[in-house]
């Protein structure tokens, strides 16, 4: 522990450094030698900063994507808080590719716990291990791990920004720095004389930073209330800039069709007919697929579809039935992991009832609604990519390796995401926005997909199955015995990044094996499929099939024990894990849950604990002449210290809304190895007249702070199973529920 | 083919391909990008402008057959002045990733144009094609109703 305690230390001193009229806070990369740190050395990696202060004013960096959860805002108030500036005063942009924006917290999830039951000592090792993220240098937005990461680092900028300026204006003034305040962007000396930190930002930039102390909670006036979002205005108005409105001088516009059969080669093409059509400028072979460069992205795609091309097959069954039969194997074989294994589930304990019921959740795509872009400009020594990523460091370094560039001489812009949901962390669409720059260097070239384009490929929320064995005795859970089978996405990420993959997949379980419910006998095992079919991070990911196939099947040993849904996780859960316990309270209080409905009205309720955050969520839905309507819905969350309360209701709301959208339409199918859906028409999601009256309580009384962004996801599928199962008495094993029951489209 | 276009009361002259839908029109020829592209077949609303008042899909509307002048979300306001539904759009923090909100304005300034007083019913009906996957549809419910207030008060 000592080294890593170390490194860590290491890590979160922040330094300064003077730049042209002014002064830059930020931190030094890990490994940067031990005495007085802090002092850039010639050739060494510069400062990758959160705070820059010159004449123009107070700009802050936010190495995190904003893609609609409010980062940027958030992050920026984190700094602001110590700093003591107005977020209106301020600039806030997206922090470059730079090794020293490191997640700590992602690879801190990494660890084998529940999460939940998680000990100071292990909170603080999880920490530690988030060392690795700089020695990765993930540079990730997901995992809904932004207010943890930053919680500490940001605040630390702004404090060490603070105190240097204080210490500039004190040597200015000849007082102590200690006499003088700081308030709306000045210091202010004892006399009230205000001198702008705009005035202080050269002298600051050569003075050593004091080592600082955070302030108490008590004394915060930004933090824990909501502020408006500074992209909020930007968004009304349409100036926000997002990917696919960057408009380099002289830009080029184009299109690509890959192999819809997934993985396959391309054996051949005719791109005759398409040379000719208008704007067309140049054809190009991406080996996998073809590419048009036009002068219009609408002529791009027209030319690009007039494109015959030979496909060769995709390296996976071909029918959507042949890849779940690939699952349902995965049953026979050994398990990847049980991350629980508590009491002895081989003993139906004596006077119990065993029930058991299996499930199957298609494939998803993410769907997000700026389709796939990004535009690149290569001039053969250089590569600037604007793209809404999630990873700019991985798409850095993947991109150099197709231009055969030095990492370094790769520029990566990041944009406002036009949604991200996980999609936006691969590097697929930058490595063809790379390669079709290359094939017209020195002119910028933007690639856009087609809305099918991006449908049909996607890294999709895996398929999953699951098969569940209870036991419930005198009215109590005494047994639970679970199986999830699936492709893993860790390791198929681990693949494309070139790390080896392998060892138990804690993420293929997660939302099962660490829910909070104290079942004496309890045993949750992740069964990897060994499939080609493209998969990856899907919003909550495992939690996003877990989330159902634990809750639903709760709920089922609920009915077998003739009790109450809500009472009888509620019974299970105070014991292991208070916040949890009290979402369900609150649920139950604000939906004024009686366990009873009148006819035409059905009522569930779902829970999962994940990344950190329990929410409890009761869905009720009505019968209205023979169309069920999903009425409303209730939500109570605890993630500890709730950082901008508005922000985190917005993002339970979305996260539930994403999830329900899933659970009443989203299916990808496959056929001839090419995905069956193309478009919204047959991908749809809620839409106005489809989504619940809504009511989300925010608590605070979990110790460890939770993310916001996914957990919202993987209750509401569950919740509304069961709310159907209420009202019809026909129980969803399988989604998404459009098949199954009429509901409103 | 030349043909020309008045979009937020300025005349353009523009040389592409009778069939170029006004969105790509707008997008990469004028250089008005704020209009985005969802889908290209009229199911997700996010370019959504006017032609003469009347909330339209504009990646279904080919460039000859623009029958009026195009606003677009530039013509009703600007972060300095803002329109009344941008307003209540940021009074009431709406937007997430924000990509699908321009064509959600252009569609509910359309429907606060034909009817100063909406119900619950007339807002789903007149807002249901227009896709968002954040999920702002509560926070777009409320700003629609607030926008309503301010106009009737003006």
């Amino acid at each position: 522990m000592a080294s890593v305690g170390k490194i860590l230390r290491r890590s979160f001193l922040i330094g300064s450094a003077a730049i042209v009229g002014g002064v830059a806070f930020g931190v030094y990369y890990v490994n940067r030698p031990a005495p007085n740190p802090l002092k850039p050395q010639e050739g060494e990696a510069a400062l990758n900063p959160f705070v820059l202060i010159d004449q123009e004013g107070v700009t802050l960096f936010a190495p995190r994507a904003e893609m609609g959860q409010g980062v940027m805002t958030t992050w920026a108030a984190l700094i602001a808080e110590e700093l003591d500036v107005e977020l209106d005063d301020i600039r806030v942009l997206h922090g470059p590719a730079a090794a020293a924006y490191y997640n700590s917290a992602m690879l801190g999830e990494a660890l084998p716990n529940k999460g939940y039951d998680i000990s100071d000592f292990q909170h603080n090792l999880a920490e530690a291990l988030g060392v690795l993220g700089k020695v990765l240098s993930l540079q990730v937005t997901g995992g809904s791990t932004s207010m943890k990461d930053g919680f500490e680092r940001m605040r630390e900028a702004g404090a060490t920004a603070r105190e240097t300026l204080k210490q500039a204006a004190a040597e200015q003034l000849g007082v102590d720095r200690s006499l003088l305040k700081t308030e709306k962007g000045a210091v202010v000396s004892p006399d009230g004389s205000r001198i702008p930190y705009t005035k202080l930002a050269v002298a600051a930039g050569q003075i050593d930073p004091p080592s600082v102390e955070l302030r108490d909670p008590s004394k915060w006036r930004i933090l824990g209330r909501h502020h408006p979002r500074v992209d909020m205005v930007g968004k009304s108005t349409g100036t926000a800039e997002y990917a696919i409105d960057v408009r380099p001088e002289g830009l080029k516009f184009a299109s690509v069709r890959i192999n819809p059969k997934l993985g396959g080669e391309m054996k051949s093409f005719d791109a005759s007919a398409a040379e000719s059509m208008p704007g067309v400028e140049k054809i190009v072979n991406l080996g996998n697929g073809v590419a048009v460069i036009a002068s219009n992205t609408w002529l791009a795609m027209q030319a690009v579809e007039a494109i015959d091309v030979d496909w060769g097959d995709a390296p996976y069954p071909p029918e959507t039935d042949a890849l779940f039969g690939a699952i349902a194997a995965s049953f026979d074989g050994k398990a990847n992991s049980a991350m629980r294994d508590d009491g002895d589930v081989s003993v139906l304990p004596e006077g119990a009832t065993e029930i058991t019921a299996e499930y199957k959740l298609p494939y998803l795509a993410h769907a997000t609604m700026e389709p796939m872009n990004a535009t690149a400009l290569f001039t053969g020594k250089t590569l600037d990519i604007w793209a809404g990523n999630q990873a700019p460091t991985i798409i850095q370094s993947k991109a150099a390796e197709v231009a055969g560039l030095d990492p370094e001489t790769v520029q990566v812009h990041t944009t406002y995401l036009g949604g991200g949901f996980g999609r936006k962390g691969e590097y697929d669409y930058t490595n063809i926005a790379t390669k079709l720059a290359m094939a017209m260097p020195n002119v910028p070239v933007q690639t856009t997909w087609s809305r099918e384009e991006d449908m049909r490929h996607d890294f999709y929320r895996p398929g999953a199955m699951a098969r569940m064995r209870g036991a419930v005795k005198d009215g109590k859970a005494v047994l639970y015995d679970g199986q999830i089978a699936a492709q893993s996405a860790v390791y198929q990420a681990m693949g494309r990044l070139d790390v080896p993959a392998g060892g138990p997949d804690k993420v293929l379980v997660e939302g099962a094996f660490n829910q909070p419910y104290a079942i004496p006998n309890y045993r949750m095992r992740g069964y990897v499929t060994n499939l080609q079919v493209p998969v990856g991070f899907w919003r909550s990911v495992g939690n996003s099939f877990n989330g159902f196939f634990h809750d639903t099947f709760l709920d089922e040993m609920a009915h077998e024990a003739g009790r109450d849904p809500l009472e009888f996780r509620l019974e299970l859960m105070k014991s292991e894990h208070a916040p949890s316990a009290g979402c369900l309270e609150a649920v139950r209080e604000m939906s004024g849950w009686t366990g009873k409905t009148p006819d035409g009205v059905g009522r569930g309720v779902g829970f999962c604990y994940s990344f950190g955050t329990p929410v409890a969520q009761v869905i009720e839905v009505i019968d209205e002449d023979g169309t069920i309507r999903i009425n409303k819905a209730w939500i109570a969350c605890d993630m500890g210290l709730a950082l901008d309360p508005n922000t985190v209701e917005a993002q339970m709301v979305g996260g539930m809304i994403y999830g329900l959208s899933a659970a009443c339409y989203g299916e990808i199918t496959f056929s001839e190895g090419e995905v069956e859906q193309w478009n919204f028409p047959d991908y749809d999601a809620l839409r106005i007249h489809t989504t619940p009256v809504t009511e989300v309580r925010v608590l605070e009384t979990n110790r460890h702070m939770g993310g916001a962004g996914e957990p919202g996801t993987p209750p509401s599928m569950p919740a509304l199973g069961n709310a159907l199962f209420d009202l019809t008495g026909r129980r969803a094993r399988t989604l998404p529920l459009s098949h199954s029951f009429n509901l409103l489209i | 083919m030349p043909a020309s276009l008045t979009i937020n009361g300025t005349d353009h002259e523009v040389d592409l391909p009778d069939d170029v839908p006004l969105l790509w029109v707008l997008r990469d020829e004028v250089g008005l990008t704020e209009t985005k592209f969802g889908c290209g077949v009229a199911a997700c609303g996010a370019c959504t402008v006017h032609i003469d008042g009347e909330a339209v899909r504009s990646c279904q509307v080919a460039l000859s057959d623009v029958w009026g002048d195009v606003t677009t979300i530039e013509g009703i306001g600007t972060p300095e002045a803002m329109a009344k539904i941008q307003q209540a759009w940021v009074d009431h923090q709406v937007a997430q990733c924000g990509y699908c909100q321009s064509g959600q304005i252009m569609q509910a300034a359309a429907l606060l144009f034909e009817n100063p007083k909406p119900t619950d019913a007339e807002i789903d009906e007149a807002m249901q094609g227009n896709l968002c996957r954040c999920g702002t549809y509560p926070r777009i419910r409320a700003a629609i109703h607030t926008a309503a207030g301010k106009l009737r008060e003006a």
